[in-house]
């Protein structure tokens, strides 16, 4: 089917993130304000105003009230999804790149960028049930990696908090003590900056992406590398299909660069590998712009992508798509 | 000082008669300690030797010996003089010069030392003033400190030289008995270098040798595909063997730049251009042609740069590379070289000048060999504002006489191209308007094979069309030329013949508007690729020009480089690392078809090994060609048999993934389902157990394919 354009960001989106029912696309942009928008037929619902920086990333409660939202402001906001008013507001000293909520939603993972003299750190935060009674402090915090720290998730009944980013290494943490539990292998694993982390609907595997020009595939209780995914092209974002076993890449050259070349150069095209044989399955074109941000709805029958062209496009499969055969 | 100065011309002229042994110069070379470049010496005794230089690092300093012996009062007088001789041949170190003085008689000891900046300029120094008379009784014996060293250690007792035990060479040509009939590539990508097989029916490449750090610059092929060439900072090396690549010989050429074979591939020539001390000189060059078998210097030349940058547009630092041609065919009988006004023809049985003296060509600008014969095609410019005509003339070599002459008006340049086969040339002659500001191209072109050498010209329909490329089919009688002035371009294809007269050129076809801007013929002639690189971003177009039909379009883009395979079977098209993305290559085959592709970050270099000449007689060949089905049969078997065994391979693979990721899947459940209670907990008792929802289910579909109706006959 011919894609949805949604045009409603002013600057190249940066994530992505459908609710648990599927009816719901929340989207985040550098421009300041994260959008929420229906998930069939690409409307927009509302928007979110309050932060004052880029919005680097955000996640929604499965009961799809809550809204968590982190930026280059150096707050995470917690919001109504429904009115849109800021519940509480999460100060840190330094942007926050990425949040999630656990299962339960009765706690958040927080990772927040090295700025100035502070280093980059994970936070654990207890997310009240009345926002009137949520406090400040963090539960836990871990410091460690170098550099940027993309994206933190939980592991598997909230035991653990699986990072990556800059330094190119997948750590898993004990979400209790903070302990390091495991680390991947500087051999196997990625090369560069690990820009993006998926994990699978039942949040038993997940997937990174980097700039090594690679997604990794990774069992998420042991760590061990399962497929790797080659391509032409730094990966920017990846997802995983829920219905097939399907992943899509997406990605380009450095946004810097995008000026300097043909359009095709970056090839900046959704890349459909099939997940068990790791071959190439197809192509979706469109952005002009490298690929900033991918997600897979819940049911599996479309995905959305946000480009640095500030362009969501939303695809719905055709019903070829669910008969591939490779 | 008259005399002296005489006396300096006649040292200089027998040292650069005695400059063969002088070239080779070891301590300029200085590699940081323990570097290697990735490349274990097997020679250790030369490697032991570097080692030793590398520890004195007196390189620079040169033993002046037989000077007088003069007592104090002289002292000064003679330094001045020593001074003043070795002061003019390079820059004496401050404090360079040292003459010791006996303690007792406080007279000098009859020799010095002298500190130069480099090692060149030792070098230099000991060159020309080695045998140097001051007067009758002092004859100057200068030597390299560093050679002391090495002289004295000369074991006084004689020891027979111990004879190596004869072992038989390796088959330098096995790769040519390949029984899948494959053919070989180099790539070079990051700092690794490999050859490759090309297996076209596995759509794979196949290893043949791998080595980091093989070469410090390039690879190059030698014109048969015997050696493979690797260029390094102390010299040029070549490799080869029967089943990998080993280390055949070295030739000592420090810093050199530039490599260059001859066709039958008996000689190499290694050319280097140093920075001259004194920077107001041009730079020195200095081209070695060595035997690529024994290793030995045949011939060395020496220079300033601009005795080897005459005529060419100029390719590195202002010489036109390669400097010497070499023709006369596989023989490797001749080698020419362009100067002021000449042509400097060399032959290789004493590899001096032909006569003895150049080829006396007043303003010649260009020449070029027939690839075949001994013959040269050279170019001289328009003269005198067009009252002398510009001139092409062809002249048979080792006799000088001049075969064919044409005289061209008002010619602003000139290329010359000749056809594979030596059989024709075509030279391309762009000629001023007559309000001189604009140009136009018409081709000139030549039957060499025919008696009197016949001139044919030829324009094109649109005589004002700018030509964009031309290339004559390898062993053909065809031409194509690209040309047009808008941004898509026409394709002519010309014939050397036509249907009723085979002394008539007639124009084939006209591919209009094509986006093309280079040719690539298949080397056994019929195909062609109309590639557009650069600004046309690797469109591909596969065009066979028997039928005068495209085969297929197709694009790698961003390809810079496009080369046949030397069978004609296979085109590489890569981008290399002009570009920053993209990098790698892509095998196509003869009619367009993608194989595979290979991503190599930071690709430099795609070379097919060339195949040296067939020994089928042409008849034989057209024979095979007639009955090719007959031959292709066992071909195409073996084809089959390999496509079986890759698709069965590929089930089985497939087959392993699947099995192994349904483990992966099974045992997630187990786990899932295990925590499945807790997980409830976790989200204060509401059923997780939807999120399950989503999961994959089989589902079969029955579709009908067909329904035939068939009317089946009754019998009671």
């Amino acid at each position: 089917m011919r894609p949805i354009l949604m045009k409603g960001h002013e600057r190249p989106l940066t994530f992505l993130k459908y609710n648990r029912d599927g009816d719901l696309l929340f989207s985040c942009a550098k421009d300041h304000t994260p959008t929420v928008w229906f998930a069939d037929n690409g409307e927009r619902l509302g928007t979110y105003r309050g932060h004052n920086g880029a919005v680097w990333t955000c996640d929604v409660s499965r009961d799809s009230m809550r809204l968590l939202t982190g930026s280059a402001d150096q707050t995470v906001k917690l919001w109504n999804v429904q009115t849109g008013t800021q519940l509480y507001t999460f100060t840190f000293g330094s942007p926050a790149r990425s949040v999630e909520f656990a299962i339960g939603d009765e706690l958040a993972v927080i990772t927040t960028d090295p700025f100035m003299e502070l280093t980059s750190a994970i936070h654990v935060k207890r997310i009240a049930k009345d926002p009137t009674e949520q406090i400040e402090e963090s539960m836990l915090v871990i410091k460690g990696p170098q550099g940027r720290i993309n994206r933190a998730v939980w592991g598997p009944l909230n035991r653990t908090i699986i990072s990556a980013g800059e330094d190119a290494v997948i750590r898993i943490w004990d979400s209790e003590t903070g302990k390091l539990l495991r680390e991947s292998d500087k051999e196997s694993g990625h090369k560069k900056t690990i820009t993006s982390l998926t994990k699978s609907a039942d949040g038993s595997h997940f997937l990174t992406g980097s700039l090594d020009k690679s997604a990794k595939l990774w069992d998420t209780r042991t760590l061990t590398l399962i497929k790797t995914y080659g391509t032409e092209r730094p990966v920017n974002a990846v997802a995983m299909s829920p219905l097939l076993d399907h992943v899509v890449l997406g990605g380009g050259q450095d946004a810097s660069a995008v000026t300097t070349t043909d359009h095709r150069a970056g090839k900046f095209e959704a890349k459909f590998y099939d997940k068990i044989l790791q071959e190439e399955i197809g192509g979706v074109k469109g952005h002009f712009g490298p690929i900033n941000a991918l997600a897979f709805n819940p049911d599996g029958k479309s995905f959305s992508s946000g480009g640095e062209d500030g362009y969501v496009r939303l695809h719905h499969f055709d019903p070829d798509y669910f008969n591939i055969k490779i | 000082m008259a005399a002296e100065v005489m006396l300096m011309n006649e040292i200089e002229a027998t040292a650069a008669q005695m400059g063969i042994d002088l070239n080779i110069d070891f301590s300029s070379i200085q590699l940081p300690p323990g570097e290697n470049c990735g490349i274990i010496s097997d020679d250790e005794d030369v490697y032991h030797d570097d080692q030793l230089e590398l520890d004195s690092g007196f390189g620079n300093v040169i033993v002046v010996d037989n000077l007088p012996v003069v007592p104090r009062e002289k002292f000064e007088k003679l330094e001045g003089v020593i001074r003043k001789i070795y002061g003019q041949i390079g820059m004496i170190k401050e404090d360079g010069l040292w003459m010791p003085v006996d303690p007792e008689t406080k007279k000098t000891l009859g020799y010095c030392f002298i500190e130069y900046n480099t090692p060149q300029e030792a070098e230099l120094a000991k060159e020309k003033t080695h045998g140097y008379k001051l007067d009758r009784a002092h004859i100057f014996a200068v030597n390299m400190f560093d050679d002391f060293d090495k002289y004295m250690k000369v074991p006084d007792e004689w020891a027979p030289p111990e004879i190596k035990p004869y072992t038989p060479g390796e088959n330098l040509q096995k790769w040519l008995a390949d029984e899948k009939a494959r053919d070989q590539f180099v790539i070079r990508a990051g700092t690794d270098t490999e050859v490759l097989w090309n297996d076209a029916r596995q759509s794979k490449t196949e290893l043949v040798y791998k080595r980091a750090y093989w070469t410090e610059s390039f690879v190059q092929w030698s014109p048969m595909g015997t050696y493979l060439a690797t260029v390094h900072r102390q010299g040029a090396a070549v490799w080869g063997g029967a089943n990998t690549f080993n280390r055949l010989m070295r030739y000592a050429h420090p810093q050199v730049k530039l490599i260059d074979f001859s066709p039958g591939e008996k000689y190499l020539v290694t050319y280097s251009s140093h920075e001259p001390s004194n920077p107001r000189d041009a730079n020195r060059v200095v081209i070695n042609i060595f035997d690529v078998r024994t290793g030995k210097v045949m011939r060395d030349f020496k220079g300033s740069a601009d005795e080897f940058a005459i005529g060419g547009a100029g390719g590195v630092a202002g010489v036109s590379w390669p400097v010497f041609r070499w023709g006369g065919g596989k023989e490797d009988k001749y080698f020419a070289k362009l100067g002021k006004n000449m042509i400097s023809v060399y032959e290789t049985e004493t590899f001096s000048l032909i006569d003895k003296k150049s080829l006396k060509v007043e303003n010649v600008v260009d020449f070029s060999w027939s690839p075949t014969d001994p013959i040269i095609a050279l170019f001289v410019p328009e003269l005198g504002g067009g009252n002398q005509p510009a001139r092409v003339s062809l002249v048979q070599i080792p006799g000088k006489e001049e075969l064919r002459q044409k005289n061209l008006f008002s010619i602003s340049d000139c290329k010359m191209y000749w056809q594979s086969n030596g059989e024709y040339l075509a030279v391309k002659a762009d000629r001023y308007t007559k309000t001189k500001k604009s140009t136009y191209t018409g081709f000139e072109l030549f039957r060499i094979k025919e008696r009197d050498i016949p001139i044919e010209v030829l324009e094109l329909d649109n005589k004002n069309d700018k030509i964009i490329a031309f290339a004559w089919e390898p062993k053909g009688h065809r031409f194509a030329v690209i040309h047009g002035d808008n941004p898509r371009p026409d394709i002519s294809f010309y014939s050397m013949r036509s249907t009723h007269n085979l002394g008539r050129v007639s124009k084939l076809a006209t591919l209009k508007g094509k986006q093309a801007n280079a040719l690539f013929w298949s080397p056994g002639g019929r195909f062609i690729v109309l590639a557009g690189l650069k600004g046309f971003n690797g469109q591909l177009e596969f065009f066979n020009v028997d039928e005068l039909e495209t085969m297929a379009t197709a694009e790698h883009f961003m390809a810079t480089d496009v080369e046949w395979d030397p069978t004609g079977r296979y085109v590489a098209t890569s981008v290399t690392s002009v570009h920053e993305m993209e990098n790698g290559f892509n095998i196509w085959s003869f009619n367009g078809k993608l194989l595979y592709r290979i991503l190599k970050d930071h690709f430099f270099q795609f070379l097919w090994r060339p195949r040296p000449p067939s020994f089928l007689t042409p008849e034989k060949e057209e024979e095979i060609a007639k009955n090719l089905k007959k031959y292709s049969k066992k071909y195409e078997a073996e084809d089959q048999d390999v496509s079986m065994l890759l698709s069965e391979q590929d089930r089985e693979k497939r087959r392993m993934l699947k099995e192994e990721w349904e483990r992966w899947v099974g045992e997630w459940r187990r786990a899932h389902e295990e925590e499945q209670l807790e997980r409830q907990m976790l989200r204060d008792g509401e059923a997780s157990d939807e999120e399950e929802e989503y999961e994959a289910k089989e589902v079969e579909v029955e579709e009908v394919l067909d329904v035939s109706e068939e009317v089946i006959s009754f019998e009671e």
